[in-house]
């Protein structure tokens, strides 16, 4: 079904996510905007024309950066754009992609793919986010034990951590979703 | 005659954000409208399942939006910015594609049938509490607030069709109601870090401290917000701000809903603000 003459990465962006990267003229709108572009490798105007370039090398090296996974969906972008391009959907793809080709950058990006597993695991588990749990599975995974655990004792005297999670009855129908979107993700 | 709205509390208004919650609820007591919680909610996904998983980004608040609608429910209120964003999102998204939505009605075992309405925190102090306010208004919380928006609470714009992108006012003007003087600064909008608050709380430091640092500067004596992870990040994460920023900034961080239920004679335990790491010492 699908149309990809050059067989390339923005032609599948565009599939998946309707967002046309030939529309960016690179005005750097959206970079300028952009609050983590300056941590960024490639910042959001030039992950727009790495995808024009249909490169396969530069694909590569987009589904590699950092850039993709400091991205926080915050949306100024496409506020910003005068094409309205929806930067946030093609990272959302592009994370999903680096994923699955296991390219996604080993060193800086860890932390933040460890933090998205362990947060849907927990969903998974109870079809809540427990914070506490989620904390732990995620110090597990990340082995990033130094950070946040001085702050646990004064969210536990504020009321702030629950003992214990809540969970949804129909764990099953939860279950069931995840099972599904497994099959059906890209 | 006592008015009924759909509820979606979400997952950080039953834990980490319990004040967020209790304020929101005490509120709605006070104005006489009773809050029905969506039966058996899940987690919308928030800000990690549209990174790995588009559909599981979808089925999860598709699954809230089918159960809401099993219990009859036509309007809802979603108090969390994120969750509001995301189940605003989806509902268009599926909505606007058929093929999508049967996908995702397929993956959840659940159908849609009408779009129901999703009130953010906003919309519903503007429609359900300012025309009530004079009546009920017993203080004036008269002091100098920066209202933050933060990224979600205006966006996407196309689809929320709800005050201005930049430099928005529906919280400023709700402010004003409320005895406020809000203060004008460039930062209403601009992102705390939101979801790399766990991952890369460097980065929350620098984000976020910006913000906070702005406020102060500005003379603002209370930083307003409608969102549980930016008052996570500019409350609980106030160490590493101040880490950042080398100094000790002492502003603190009320949630909207807290300073309506003070100016309406709420009790603390009430509002919930004896919860925050930065003291609220306003009264
Ligand atoms: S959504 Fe991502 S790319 Fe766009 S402005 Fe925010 S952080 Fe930058
Ligand atoms: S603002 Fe839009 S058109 Fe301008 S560089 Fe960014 S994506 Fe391209």
């Amino acid at each position: 079904m699908s149309y990809r003459p050059n067989n390339s990465l923005s032609e599948e962006v565009l599939e998946h996510t309707k967002v046309n990267s030939a529309g960016c003229y690179q005005c750097g709108k959206c970079s300028a905007g952009c609050p983590l572009a300056e941590e960024m490798d490639y910042t959001s105007s030039m992950v727009m024309r790495m995808l024009q370039t249909e490169d396969k090398a530069i694909e590569k090296e987009l589904l590699k950066s950092q850039s993709i996974w400091l991205c926080s969906s915050c949306e100024m972008c496409i506020s910003r754009c005068p094409m309205s391009i929806d930067i946030p959907k093609v990272m959302d793809y592009l994370r999903q992609k680096s994923v699955k080709e296991g390219l996604q950058n080993k060193t800086a990006d860890k932390n933040i793919v460890a933090f998205h597993r362990s947060f849907l695991d927990m969903i998974q588990l109870t079809g809540r986010s427990y914070e506490p749990g989620m904390i732990m599975d995620y110090k597990l995974r990340s082995k990033d034990f130094f950070q946040d655990l001085t702050m646990a004792p004064k969210m536990f005297s504020r009321g702030k951590l629950p003992i214990f999670p809540e969970s949804v009855k129909n764990r099953k129908n939860i279950q069931d979703i995840f099972k599904k979107s497994k099959k059906e993700s890209i | 005659m006592k008015k009924k709205l759909g509820f979606y509390p979400g997952c950080s208004l039953e834990g980490t954000s319990r004040e967020y919650s209790e304020s929101v609820i005490s509120l709605a007591k006070r104005f006489d409208i009773e809050l029905e919680a969506v039966p058996d909610w899940n987690c919308c996904g928030a800000s990690s399942a549209h990174n790995l998983n588009k559909i599981l980004s979808l089925a999860l608040p598709a699954r809230i939006l089918a159960q809401a609608e099993k219990a009859g429910i036509k309007e809802i209120l979603v108090p969390c910015a994120a969750c509001s964003n995301r189940l605003i999102t989806t509902q268009h998204e599926l909505f606007e594609e058929p093929e999508l939505k049967k996908e995702v009605e397929e993956t959840t075992g659940m159908s849609l049938s009408a779009p129901i309405r999703i009130l953010n925190v906003i919309q519903f102090i503007q429609e359900y509490i300012v025309p009530e306010l004079p009546n009920k208004k017993v203080n004036a919380f008269d002091k100098k607030v920066a209202c933050y928006y933060g990224c979600l609470l205006v966006r996407p714009h196309d689809i929320l069709q709800f005050d201005r992108l930049e430099d928005p006012q529906s919280m400023d003007e709700i402010m004003k109601t409320s005895g406020a003087e809000p203060i004008d600064w460039p930062f209403k909008t601009e992102c705390c870090g939101a979801g790399l608050s766990l991952s890369r709380s460097d980065l929350i430091g620098k984000l976020s401290g910006k913000i906070v640092n702005e406020a102060t500067e500005r003379g603002a004596e209370a930083i307003i917000v409608a969102c549980p992870m930016c008052h996570a990040n500019l409350d609980m994460r106030r160490p590493v701000i101040n880490k950042y920023m080398g100094k000790k900034l002492n502003i603190p961080v009320l949630y909207i809903t807290q300073v309506i239920g003070m100016v309406c004679g709420l009790s603390p335990k009430d509002t919930g603000i004896k919860r925050h790491l930065v003291k609220v010492n306003i009264n």
